[in-house]
């Protein structure tokens, strides 16, 4: 299922088509609706992985902040909800796939025209954007844009539609570190 | 109503039902490291009209996704009510997407994206987790500053059709075909910017996409079921339960159970205006005139421990609303035996004030909240808290 698709990886084997990828993940984010009555999503579990961590460095802090505190306030463990099992999931099954298509190795992906350094200054920056604009969203792209797209929510529609005008909109400003 | 979504920690145990996430979740991380997204410079090209591939597999995954799930519903596997779908906040989300478009070209990710280029040792995939991780620190820091803007423009459960205005069968027929008139445009601008030639595209897809939009057609012929054909479903067994009195809660029971600091209890008042005035139960809502859908998606969305208790006049005249909820899907319904009348027959003495027709006291009267220590009583206890289908919150909760 290789496909001539541009951008391919360095060594190891190409891509899947993007037509199969979708069915898929389309048939896979069915699945988790069907067994478990809730979609995909990643930001979540990344969220409760790091307060976790709070919880464990600085417990009295989350227990005033009310965010937080929803999560791991007093005896409540951050890591009892099945978002987590998912995110550590997806680290894995990642890590699996690229070891079986020959795709895990060391390297930076970027425009030819900045440097490694640069790039990963940007890639920080542009994940905070991220993480904090997925809270504000409640969900990321795959909580909110796929699984809530999937089930014809309303405001994961107008979610998408604000994701990828935001993308658009700056994508000229930053051709530079990409082309 | 369907068998379908399970409740996973009840069927496997917790333990069990992580592992069953976990698959879900490596599944998840193969097929995203398989289509390439664990490198940014594809995800990039998106913005640049250079390969459309993330239009592709976002939109083919949600057609697909979305044709199966209202397939499964009509068919009457799936439960659509106990459904997670991300409640509607227009603004908060407004915001939060055109902020993450922006650190996703910034960036060259998405949360789930980066994990998986993490995974495979990419060091930008590692600094945007970090960066992610750093976000969402600040979020949680900072949002109490900005509380009322964050819960604004809260709409509830609330889907494009209802919005639209349209039935749901044709609004998936609709978005099917827009999306596979988007795919031919897209491969249009693949060729024109990206010089990838159509032909290399495989075959298969005309076959695929013409599957899909048979089954959306099907969806929209069999339809979505209504009211009546859900409870068409149930309707041998709730009915029996309804006809054996196990619903019927006694009015000690309900009693004991507005005292239990475990369980959250909610009264809904079936009587008019002029009889609820005159008398309710302490905390109970009147909901005559309510619309018994939303009435149902918001019972639903009510935390596990929740009891709901009908309250008619005389107790069998809220079976056709006891009917309506449970075909919706509430859980942990019941009634309350014999309405108002037992109530007030169980609880009102000489020594308070008779429930008079021109005081409108409501829930003021003694025996709207009478103390549980007076009455004691024997009953036979018929609630049994039933642990909850519908998940409480999605992906990003």
């Amino acid at each position: 299922m290789a496909s001539d698709y541009p951008v391919q990886p360095r060594r190891g084997r190409p891509y899947w088509n993007p037509y199969l990828s979708g069915l898929l993940l389309g048939v896979l984010l069915f699945l988790a609706f069907f067994i478990t009555g809730s979609g995909l999503g990643a930001s979540g579990g990344m969220n409760r992985l790091l307060v976790w961590l709070q919880d464990l460095l600085m417990p009295e802090h989350v227990d005033q902040v009310p965010y937080l505190l929803k999560m791991a306030g007093g005896s409540l463990n951050p890591l009892k909800n099945w978002i987590v099992y998912l995110t550590i999931g997806t680290l894995i099954g990642g890590l699996a796939s690229g070891l079986r298509a020959g795709r895990v190795y060391v390297e930076t992906n970027k425009g030819p025209a900045i440097s490694n350094g640069l790039r990963w200054c940007l890639a920080f920056v542009g994940g905070a954007l991220m993480g904090y604009g997925a809270r504000l969203a409640r969900g990321c792209t795959s909580g909110q844009a796929l699984s809530g797209g999937a089930v014809l929510s309303t405001g994961s529609w107008l979610f998408m539609i604000a994701v990828f005008a935001g993308a658009y909109l700056f994508a000229y400003s930053l051709r530079r570190s990409w082309n | 109503m369907a068998e379908f979504p399970l409740n996973l920690i009840d069927a496997l145990g917790s333990i069990g039902a992580f592992f069953i996430y976990g698959l879900i979740g490596f599944a998840f991380g193969w097929i995203l490291e398989s289509a390439g997204f664990g490198n940014s410079c594809k995800l990039a090209a998106q913005f640049y009209f250079k390969e459309l591939t993330v239009l592709k597999v976002m939109f083919t995954a949600i057609i697909t996704a979305m044709t199966l799930i209202f397939a499964a519903s009509a068919l009457g596997l799936l439960d659509i009510n106990l459904i997670w779908v991300p409640p509607t906040y227009v603004w908060p989300g407004v915001f939060g997407g055109l902020l993450m478009g922006v650190g996703f070209i910034v960036g060259g990710f998405c949360p789930g994206t980066s994990l998986v280029a993490a995974a495979t040792l990419k060091i930008d995939g590692l600094f945007f987790v970090l960066g992610a991780l750093f976000g969402i620190l600040v979020f949680g820091e900072t949002v109490g500053i900005y509380e009322p803007f964050f819960h604004s423009s809260f709409l509830g459960r609330l889907t494009l059709d209802e919005s639209l205005g349209v039935d749901t069968g044709i609004l998936v027929v609709v978005v099917v075909a827009a999306a596979l008139l988007i795919f031919y445009g897209a491969e249009w601008v693949e060729q024109r910017v990206g010089g990838i030639e159509r032909q290399q595209a495989p075959r298969w897809r005309y076959g695929a996409a013409a599957l899909l939009l048979a089954m959306a057609a099907g969806v929209a012929v069999i339809g979505q079921p209504d009211n009546e054909r859900r409870w068409a479903t149930l309707e041998t067994l709730e009915e029996a339960r309804l006809n054996a009195r196990e619903v019927q809660v006694d009015p000690l029971e309900v009693l004991s159970l507005m005292h239990d600091s475990a369980l959250r209890i909610t009264i809904l008042d079936l009587r008019d205006e002029y009889a609820y005035n005159r008398f309710h139960l302490r905390d109970a809502q009147r909901i005559a005139d309510a619309d018994l859908d939303t009435l149902a998606e918001t019972l639903i969305a009510q935390p596990a421990n929740t009891v709901t208790i009908l309250t008619g006049a005389h107790g069998d005249d809220a079976n056709e609303v006891w009917r309506y909820l449970r075909a919706e899907s509430v859980p942990n319904l019941y009634i309350l035996d014999g309405g108002v009348d037992a109530w007030l027959a169980r609880f009102h003495s000489e020594a308070l004030p008779a429930v008079h027709p021109d005081h409108a006291l409501g829930s003021r009267h003694p025996a709207a909240d009478p103390n549980p220590r007076l009455f004691e009583g024997d009953f036979e206890p018929k609630v049994k808290l039933q642990v909850k289908r519908a998940p409480t919150s999605g992906g990003c909760a």
